[in-house]
């Protein structure tokens, strides 16, 4: 190291020295071009709040304005009363069948979870091969029989039914996660309280659940986000309108079925409908990218 | 009923799975096999369902819209996954080394991500208008463009910004999964290069590319996934149009069985989506095992 610095070129600069600009130089420009390019990530969404907050005139003016004139909730309201029953209905709905499913998930994938880590009983490893292979098979493929079993019981236009579509696409990924998360806790700590007489349902409630909380959190935020997300599923089973998800309703919004497109009201819904998921991802970002490492990844 | 302590956890073991193997026996085995039933019927959502064969597959390969869905869903895929992967790889280049602040841009560049895509494009939609859409808008105000452009009117436009849309939506995922296979070659294996002088792309020839086969497969092979089973987008910006010229297979489906309500019909072409997939799934396993 000292040799190198002692080494002085002609313009007086050491080579440490030049060096040491150089990377400085580089990290400057990564940073510009970092900055720029999260601009333009961000403008989408920075553009669609704007004109969300805009009067509902200038959203609708010809060609657009950059900046709003006056700062305005009125496209949130209008959103209140728009279509048939107003933003609130389908904002429900969307929340309804995001918690089944949150709640449907956890349930059977830590139950499930728990039971293909630390038990052996005959076929585990077939059952465990067929929820797994779900993962092959989009749920697209198999939409049309899942429409015509899902009239045929009345669960069309159901909540409920759409909910448990969601939680079966759920599980393939749930359960590989839990039961990796129960595979993770030492077995020691279950022997010792099964010795101490605990039964495997108590074992479960009073010291797994904490253990493997982390998993529970990633499965809760992957099974929030799908299915608030979803559309194509939520088109086909719902034909009552008010029973529309958000995003579904808003696409009603966007095809003018109200009347002459509503665009500043639109843009309100579009904020309305990802202010959730991106609420959730910004404050549970380490659980949701686990989940993505644990389950894209690995396997 | 008096159980050993084994055959008790051998029954709460099968117990615990129950709820898990019912759900995906009845939303997803039986389905399965009732798409390959019904594709071998004549099957309206009301009235007589009637046997006919191979009948639906046969008029699969003269349904022309059919044809025309495959050559646009492989076109589209062909068209939008190398610039997700490409500007993936640069995004993960840039974020890669832990400077100050890069959490907030790892996460600025992820955020489209956890955004629906069916609301993305809502988002897109607008921007994309002719008349108040933002890009015609700066368009028109540097004098870059004659006139007000119909991007989603004609099928090359049509085309190219539904990529640029679709790019911004998940090119994040691309990037996170780069990230961990680029954070996983050891720097010494950089600094080891660069005392022998390598450049850039000599370096990412060298070492990184070839380190990062897997996951670099396994990145194209989801966003290709993605990109085939692909329906909102077109849905909601384009109506499959102008002039049909914008239908993907799934869309194609959604027509036939849930407008049309031909759904054995809809389940043959099925079928046929379920064999491309299965075949692009079993490539994803068989690359991803070649490490161990």
């Amino acid at each position: 190291m000292a040799a190198t610095s002692l080494r002085a070129n002609p313009s007086g600069h050491s080579q440490q020295e030049l060096r040491r600009m150089r990377r400085r130089t580089l990290l400057a420009l990564r940073y510009v071009i970092l900055v720029v390019l999260a601009l333009l990530f961000l403008f989408p969404i920075a553009w669609s709040f704007i004109n969300s907050i805009k009067l509902p005139s200038e959203a609708l003016a010809v060609p657009p304005t950059y900046l709003p004139s006056e700062i305005s909730l009125k496209n949130y309201e209008e959103l209140t009363t728009y279509g048939k029953i107003g933003i609130a209905q389908h904002v429900y709905n969307s929340t309804v069948v995001a918690l089944i499913t949150v709640v449907g998930s956890i349930v059977l994938s830590t139950l499930g979870g728990y039971g293909f880590a630390r038990f052996n009983f005959p076929g585990k490893n077939v059952l465990f091969v067929m929820v797994l292979s779900t993962l092959m098979i989009p749920f697209q493929s198999i939409l049309i029989p899942l429409f015509v079993m899902i009239v045929q019981v009345d669960l069309h236009d159901t909540l409920f039914g759409l909910a448990l579509v969601y939680i079966t696409f759920q599980l393939p990924f749930g359960i590989f996660l839990m039961r990796n998360s129960f595979l993770a806790v030492p077995q020691e700590i279950e022997e010792s309280a099964l010795l101490d007489g605990c039964s495997s349902i108590s074992i479960l409630y009073r010291l797994m659940l904490r253990l493997v909380l982390p998993g529970i959190v990633t499965v809760a935020i992957y099974a929030f986000i799908n299915s608030w997300n979803e559309f194509l599923a939520a088109l086909i089973f719902m034909s009552d309108q008010d029973k529309f998800t958000l995003p579904v309703f808003l696409t009603t919004v966007r095809y003018g079925i109200w009347g002459d497109v509503n665009w500043g009201a639109l843009q309100a819904g579009v904020i309305v409908s990802i202010i959730p998921s991106l609420a959730i991802f910004l404050a549970l970002q380490r659980y949701y990218m686990d989940g993505l490492m644990g389950g894209a990844v690995k396997n | 009923m008096n159980l050993s302590w084994s055959q008790r956890r051998k029954l709460t073991g099968l117990l615990l799975v129950m709820p898990t193997v019912a759900f995906v026996t009845v939303f997803f085995i039986i389905p399965l096999l009732m798409t390959v039933y019904m594709s071998f019927h004549d099957w309206p959502l009301f009235g007589e369902r009637a046997y006919t064969g191979l009948e639906n597959y046969q008029e699969l390969s003269k349904d022309r819209q059919y044809l025309k869905s495959l050559d646009f869903t492989f076109r589209y895929t062909a068209l939008v996954t190398p610039p997700i992967f490409i500007l993936g790889f640069i995004l993960a280049s840039l974020v890669r080394h832990n400077i100050r602040y890069i959490g907030v841009f790892r996460t600025i560049f992820f955020l489209p991500v956890v955004i629906g895509l069916g609301v993305s494009s809502l988002l897109w939609v607008w921007m994309l208008d002719d008349r108040i859409g933002i890009f015609n808008k700066i368009l028109l105000d540097f004098h870059l463009v004659p006139k007000a452009q119909l991007f989603l009117g004609r099928p090359n436009t049509a085309m190219n910004v539904i990529i640029l849309s679709v790019v911004w939506k998940t090119v994040g995922f691309t990037m996170i999964l780069l990230l961990a296979g680029l954070q996983a070659i050891p720097d010494e294996l950089y600094e080891s290069a660069e005392v022998d002088g390598a450049g850039y792309f000599r370096k990412l020839l060298y070492i990184t590319l070839p380190l990062m086969r897997r996951t670099i497969a396994l990145a194209l092979i989801l966003s290709v996934i993605g990109s085939v089973l692909s329906f909102d987008q077109f849905y909601i910006m384009t109506r499959g149009g102008p002039r049909n010229s914008t239908i993907s297979i799934v869309f194609w489906i959604f027509n036939n069985s849930f407008t049309y309500f031909k759904m054995g019909y809809g389940a043959a072409m099925s079928i046929v989506l379920l064999a491309i997939l299965v075949a692009l799934t079993g490539l994803q396993l068989y690359v991803l095992r070649e490490k161990e």
